[in-house]
């Protein structure tokens, strides 16, 4: 008997067929303990332990769960930096992504720059929506997702705790102050994960071995043309003024007091 | 040239944080004008304009505009850009939406959550969960700031600044904010407190959050928090988290109940002017950030303070 040739339509393929694109930052592990250096010109990476941002592990967590749901034909992972960046690459690889993009450059690295770059490989990959990290745990500045939205006059939708597919939308719930917000963007989009949005899949072990055959293309950040420069001198980087050393109280009863004290009558 | 500040509110209310950002906005030297964008809200425009030191209200008022998004605030922000060469907002996750956008769409660099204005162009801010402080200097005439609303003290009422109405050009926004879920509460709001009651894991459940801790933050005035472990665990809603991740606060005084102390807990209130803890355990890593510390169990120990503070 001629089998039939069934052709399994993924929802994407109704409207599009999507590519997610996955920016992700290589920062010192959450977990270690920061040194400044000695000159107090950064925090001191020599030693440090490096690892993929934590926020940016969730947002291609929920790239790949859109792939799995079949809204996306592809997720490419990308992380402009120095050559280890290439390290924390094999990351989102192992997890599922398809394949990865590390732009090569030496310098330094602010977020416009960044969002520079990215803007620039969205259009070459034709993404039609990139998630990434809300912000990174280093320098916590939250601002690449937003200005890659402006460069590229996409809708954005930060902070999100939930994201679907509906169509040619993305809607988006947003944690705002004081409460949620649910967003609406028609595709193409920038969406950055919060904390609460998933919770990220480990690499299982042969992941991890055949992430190291999936296609890592390097490209040096010469070929985008944009403009690098710093515009932002870092004068000093230094330890936080410490508090004094505390002490144990003995009863409840003096604690009432400490508080009664310090709040003041009203 | 002048600087402008977003001004943050609900449509009905200026939100306090503005006063604290217009006061950093007044440390960068020059003429402080405020934005206030939403829809029907001219009596939050009002409030602004008793801000001390504030020239004029700019009022641009739209449907578009009722939730603050980010994409339509950006643009009424760009209509007005050229008159100024300083933009400042809380680092509330309005402005942390809204700013960035607007310093990509005027090709400048962004200076977020700023904690100390050393001059016009000169920023602390700390990163690194708060285990570094970073003083940056921008090499462009045009600032864009998010700033730490708890590290400025807040500017007071007395002013009288001239409204002036602005019409927002909302055409070709793409996002639409569908629906919007406040949460209604009696209690201060979390990073505006003087006092933060705060718990931590060894809660163990929502409903011990709301015997234990709900008295103790009644007798005090105080708002509540919760660390990420107590959010994860699903006894406190999200936006209660204090943290690195979470709301960073500085209040008068901030009692630690039940919370170890992790360095991403410790990033979002360190900064608080008295800090109480209380752990079973003497060697949990909040008592080094302490003030004052009692060691024991938090379920005989709340209800005896709550107990204590009601009397005389």
């Amino acid at each position: 008997m001629r089998r039939e040739l069934v052709f399994a339509v993924p929802v994407a393929a109704q409207g599009m067929v999507m590519r997610i694109l996955v920016p992700v930052k290589r920062v010192v592990d959450v977990n270690v303990r920061v040194r400044i250096r000695p000159d107090n010109a950064g925090v001191d990476l020599a030693a440090a332990k490096m690892a993929l941002n934590p926020f940016d592990e969730i947002a291609l967590e929920e790239a790949l769960r859109l792939k799995e749901q079949g809204h996306a034909s592809e997720v490419v992972a990308v992380s402009a930096g120095a050559k280890p960046t290439q390290d924390v690459l094999r990351t989102p690889l192992a997890m599922g992504a398809d394949r990865a993009i590390h732009v090569d450059v030496a310098g330094s690295l602010e977020p416009l720059g960044v969002a520079k770059l990215l803007r620039s490989v969205a259009l070459e990959e034709d993404a039609s929506l990139v998630i990434m990290g809300k912000q990174s745990v280093d320098d916590e500045a939250g601002q690449v997702g937003q200005m890659l939205a402006a460069l590229l006059d996409w809708p954005q939708a930060t902070f999100a705790c939930g994201v679907a597919v509906e169509g040619t939308a993305v809607v988006v719930t947003r944690e705002v102050d004081g409460g949620t917000q649910v967003v609406k963007l028609p595709l193409p989009a920038v969406v950055t994960a919060d904390l609460r949005l998933n919770e990220p899949r480990y690499a299982s072990l042969p992941n991890i071995m055949r992430a190291k055959s999936k296609p890592l293309a390097i490209r040096p950040a010469s070929a985008f043309n944009v403009d690098l420069t710093p515009r932002l001198a870092v004068l000093e980087v230094r330890e936080p003024a410490g508090r004094p050393r505390g002490r144990v109280v003995e009863s409840v009863g003096e604690l009432a007091g400490i508080l009664k004290r310090a709040i003041g009558p009203n | 040239m002048a600087t402008l500040v977003l001004v943050e509110h609900d449509n009905t209310e200026l939100n306090p944080m503005t006063n604290r950002a217009v006061a950093a906005a007044a440390a960068l030297g020059q003429p402080v004008d405020c934005l206030v964008s939403g829809v029907d809200c001219r009596i939050v425009a009002e409030q602004a304009s008793r801000l001390h030191g504030v020239r004029t209200v700019l009022l641009a008022s739209a449907e578009g505009l009722r939730h603050g998004p980010a994409e339509a605030v950006a643009r009424v922000v760009m209509t007005v850009a050229e008159k100024y060469d300083a933009i400042v907002a809380p680092a509330s996750t309005g402005g942390k939406d809204s700013l960035p956008r607007v310093a990509a769409l005027l090709d400048v660099t962004h200076v977020s959550n700023v904690t100390k204005i050393i001059d016009p162009w000169t920023f602390e801010h700390p990163i690194v969960a708060g285990n570094a402080i970073e003083v940056v200097r921008t090499t462009q005439a045009i600032r864009i700031l998010t700033v730490r609303t708890s590290a400025f003290e807040p500017v007071q009422g007395g002013g009288d600044a001239t409204i002036v109405e602005i019409t927002p050009d909302l055409a070709g926004v793409k996002g639409v904010v569908v629906s919007a879920n406040t949460v209604v509460s009696d209690r201060p709001e979390l990073s505006g407190a003087r006092v933060v009651v705060s718990g931590g894991r060894a809660l163990a459940s929502r409903e011990n959050f709301e015997r234990l801790l709900h008295p103790l933050a009644d007798a005090l005035g105080a708002a509540l928090g919760a660390s990420r472990a107590a959010v994860d665990a699903g006894f406190a809603p999200g936006d209660w988290q204090v943290g690195q991740t979470g709301k960073i606060v500085a209040p008068e005084v901030y009692i630690a109940i039940g919370i170890s102390g992790a360095v991403q807990h410790l990033a979002g209130m360190k900064d608080a002017k008295l800090i109480i803890a209380i752990n079973k355990d003497a060697d949990a890593p909040i008592f080094d950030a302490a003030d004052y510390g009692l060691v024991g169990d938090l379920f005989e120990i709340v209800p005896q303070l709550v107990s204590e503070l009601a009397l005389p």
